[in-house]
């Protein structure tokens, strides 16, 4: 066969056939693919709060995770809490704080019991320095001198260096110090979130009034929140 | 600038030459090491000591089987310099086996893969130390502290760096938290002699500048890049706290420009490392931007970047400019400027 | 048969992508942080490097000359995309580790410079092995990069996910370097200064 010449018909149908038959196939894959993606994006979130609130459980333990809020604060700052339910009982909360580290920002999500005791943590995201700061992802959950946090009251976490009890990971402590600031932040918007629940107010004291709905769509983007910093995080 | 021979890079010196120079830059560290194995003791004599024979004997090494060569080189003390100033770069506690790792890439990588002295584009003792540093951060930011010449060397015990506390004043507000964390700096007198936390040769400041000083009456360098970098970083300092970037009522303008100028790698930086002929510009403007660069590019790292210490990490950005440096207002042989 | 032969080894050593051409090198010195991802990049390049180079070559003459970077760009993005959503759906967990650097195989010198270099020149059956060939080149280059990269900076080789990979030397002497940015640069140097060494002898 000879090749076309570049005439402006040619080029015009040769590249439209080759744009359709290329959107045509992508158009067939997507559909094919659309819903496992979604899934996969589906299990990431839900795996994120239960590695917090249910580290040790089976992944075929049913949960419910309801009533997505967010309090925030003047200054911007928000956290997003997570009431988790498991046969209708209230079993604990995942709740995304952030503080500021060395680098930069640190997220994570910490789960707590009712009692306000820490069940496990994660990272989101952070910039903290390789090899030092960046230990946080592990350093707060590992069994050794006095560094593990879980179990503990949230709201009582203090490095060695400023009077508490906590070991801050080595040559890092503004990481360690910031990341135990944030825990104890989010320990007081989830015991504050909890007193809301009991008492049955679904709205936020210090918040202006915009109830229901305000609430309801804040559900769903505390789930895309999630979504969004753990793909980025990864 | 009269004294000034400008020649094309690179600058390749007679033999006797390079050793008297290097001999002379070596006398000049002396001030402060005598202040360091005071202050640190014997794991400043060890480190030190590992740091330069693993130079030396990796140059010979690499000259003698790998580039065939007659290994020879060794004898123009520029690799017990790059040791030297390696261990000057290291805390005093740290393991042996991290210090000849450091020797081997500050000479493997950073000196002799480009063909040896006059061809490194990079300072090979900061090459050592910056793979040092990112590579174990954990060790390489361990730092012991002085004991303040007393004579009993009991180390083991370790704390943060003065600058540690200045990258952390800076951003808070006013209040107790600043005024106790300004409270936990160093006195300007104990940042002057040494007293403080920091790399084995970095921290007596006032021996530095001895050293440096020397340096320059001898002609060994000339006074452009110290005297630059100094000046951009006491501006910048004073900037920022005048500009509110630090509380400013736990920590007046000059002290808060004091303690940048006193502590950390600066002064060792500003003398001994920036200096290295073969990686810095040739012409006396091109020494001053390179000086103003590195200032910049280090209290940039200082106060927003992720390590604590930034004078490497400037020093080695700025060994890249160089070529560029030597370019900008280039004197002819022979030529009036215009 | 000789020439298909020749075809297919030319882009393992002679022509290597990365160590001899010096293409790509975004992916390269990137994605590289472990044996196991090195290998899944190569392997994600290859298939649409194939891809590509059979249906460019099977359109090279319904291509006018000067229309012809679209369309193969068109055909590329095409597999790209493909590779990205089928990675996505089935491989989640090497999908989080090279997300953002997949779409840019559409933009990697390697794939272009195939097709327009040699699909549009070329048989179907010799592109094809043509793209196998620069494909397990790039491979076998990137999954080497990221071995010593592993080995170097962490100790350990084949870690994927929560599977821990063969410890070779305690982690506290691997120096970190290596698994960051400033070591990509260090290893694909020395990488290339040695295959240099090797190949004149």
């Amino acid at each position: 066969m000879k090749k076309l010449e570049s005439t402006f018909l040619n080029m015009v149908l040769s590249l439209v056939l080759i744009a359709v038959v290329a959107a045509a196939g992508l158009a067939g894959i997507y559909s094919l693919t659309k819903e496992k993606i979604d899934d996969q994006q589906n299990q990431k979130r839900q795996a994120a709060i239960r590695e917090v609130v249910l580290p040790n459980a089976e992944a075929t333990v049913e949960i419910q995770i309801t009533s997505d809020t967010i309090r925030e604060e003047e200054n911007g700052k928000q956290w997003v809490i997570h009431n988790i339910h498991q046969d209708g009982q209230f079993i604990g909360a995942a709740v995304e704080t952030s503080g500021t580290g060395f680098g930069g920002e640190q997220k994570l999500m910490i789960g707590f019991n009712p009692e306000g005791e820490i069940i496990n943590y994660t990272v989101l995201e952070h910039q903290e320095t390789p090899g030092l700061g960046d230990k946080i992802s592990n350093w707060f959950k590992t069994e050794k001198g006095n560094q593990d946090i879980r179990g503990r009251k949230g709201g009582e976490l203090l490095v060695k260096q400023d009077g508490g009890d906590v070991d801050a990971i080595t040559a890092a402590t503004i990481s360690s110090r910031a990341f135990l600031k944030a825990i104890r932040e989010a320990h007081s918007a989830f015991k504050e979130d909890e007193v809301q629940e009991v008492t049955g107010t679904s709205q936020l004291k210090n918040q202006p009034a915009e109830p229901a709905a305000e609430a309801t769509t804040e559900t769903t983007t505390g789930a895309t929140q999630i979504n969004e910093t753990e793909v980025s995080h990864e | 600038m009269a004294h000034f021979i400008t020649t094309p890079a690179p600058h390749v010196h007679s033999g006797d030459s390079v050793r008297r120079n290097m001999l002379l830059v070596i006398l000049a560290l002396m001030p402060a090491y005598v202040v360091s194995v005071l202050e640190f003791g014997i794991g400043a004599l060890i480190t030190a000591a590992v740091s330069v024979a693993a130079c030396v004997l990796i140059e010979w090494l690499i000259s003698r089987f790998l580039l065939k060569e007659s290994g020879k080189s060794i004898g123009d003390l520029s690799a017990a310099l790059t040791g030297l100033l390696l261990a000057f770069n290291l805390p005093s506690s740290i393991d042996w086996w991290i210090v000849v790792l450091g020797a081997l890439i500050a000479i493997g990588v950073g000196k002799m893969s480009f063909g040896g002295l006059g061809q490194n584009p990079f300072n090979p003792a900061l090459v050592g130390r910056v793979f040092l540093l990112i590579s174990f951060p954990q060790q390489m930011t361990t730092w012991p502290v002085a004991n303040g010449f007393e004579t009993s060397y009991v180390d083991a015990q370790t704390g943060a760096t003065p600058l540690y506390y200045l990258k952390q004043l800076i951003g808070l507000s006013n209040g107790s938290e600043a005024v106790d964390t300004a409270n936990a700096l160093p006195s300007l007198w104990d940042s002057l002699m040494g007293a403080m936390g920091g790399s084995l040769g970095e921290v007596c400041a006032l021996a530095l500048i001895i050293g440096g000083i020397f340096l320059i009456a001898m002609r060994v360098i000339t006074w452009h890049i110290p005297v630059a970098i100094i000046a951009t970083v006491a501006l910048f300092a004073a900037c920022v706290s005048w500009f509110g970037g630090v509380p400013n009522e736990a920590i007046s303008t000059g002290s808060f420009v004091a303690y940048e100028l006193l502590t950390g790698g600066l002064m060792l930086g500003a003398f001994f490392m920036a200096t290295d002929y073969v990686t810095s510009p040739m012409t006396a403007w091109g020494k001053i931007i390179f000086g103003i660069g590195i200032g910049i590019i280090m209290m940039v790292i200082r106060l927003l970047g992720n390590y604590p210490e930034g004078m490497s990490f400037a020093i080695l950005i700025m060994n890249a400019c160089v070529p560029l440096l030597n370019k900008f207002r280039p004197q002819r042989f022979g030529e009036k400027r215009k | 048969m000789s020439n298909g032969l020749k075809t297919l080894t030319n882009g393992l050593l002679k022509e290597n992508p990365t160590f001899v051409l010096v293409l790509g090198m975004c992916p390269t010195l990137a994605t590289t942080t472990s044996a196991i991802n090195g290998m899944s990049m190569g392997l994600a390049t290859m298939f649409v490097l194939v891809c590509s180079n059979i249906v460019i070559s099977l359109l090279k003459n319904l291509i006018p000359d000067k229309v012809r970077i679209p369309a193969f760009i068109v055909v590329i993005a095409t597999f790209v995309t493909i590779v990205q959503l089928a990675m996505q759906a089935y491989l989640p967990s090497i999908y989080e580790v090279l997300g953002l650097f997949i779409p840019l195989i559409v933009v990697n010198c390697i794939v272009l410079g195939r097709a327009e270099a040699f699909a549009a020149k070329n048989s179907v059956g010799l592109s094809a092995l043509d793209g196998i060939g620069m494909g397990l080149g790039f491979t076998l280059a990137l999954t080497l990069l990221g071995a010593c990269r592993e080995i170097l900076g962490s100790g350990k080789i084949f870690s994927i996910g929560t599977f821990e990979g063969f410890q070779i030397f305690p982690n506290n002497f691997a120096a970190l370097i290596f698994v960051l940015a400033p070591g990509a640069f260090i290893a694909l140097a020395y990488l290339m200064a040695i295959m240099n060494k090797l190949q004149k002898k």
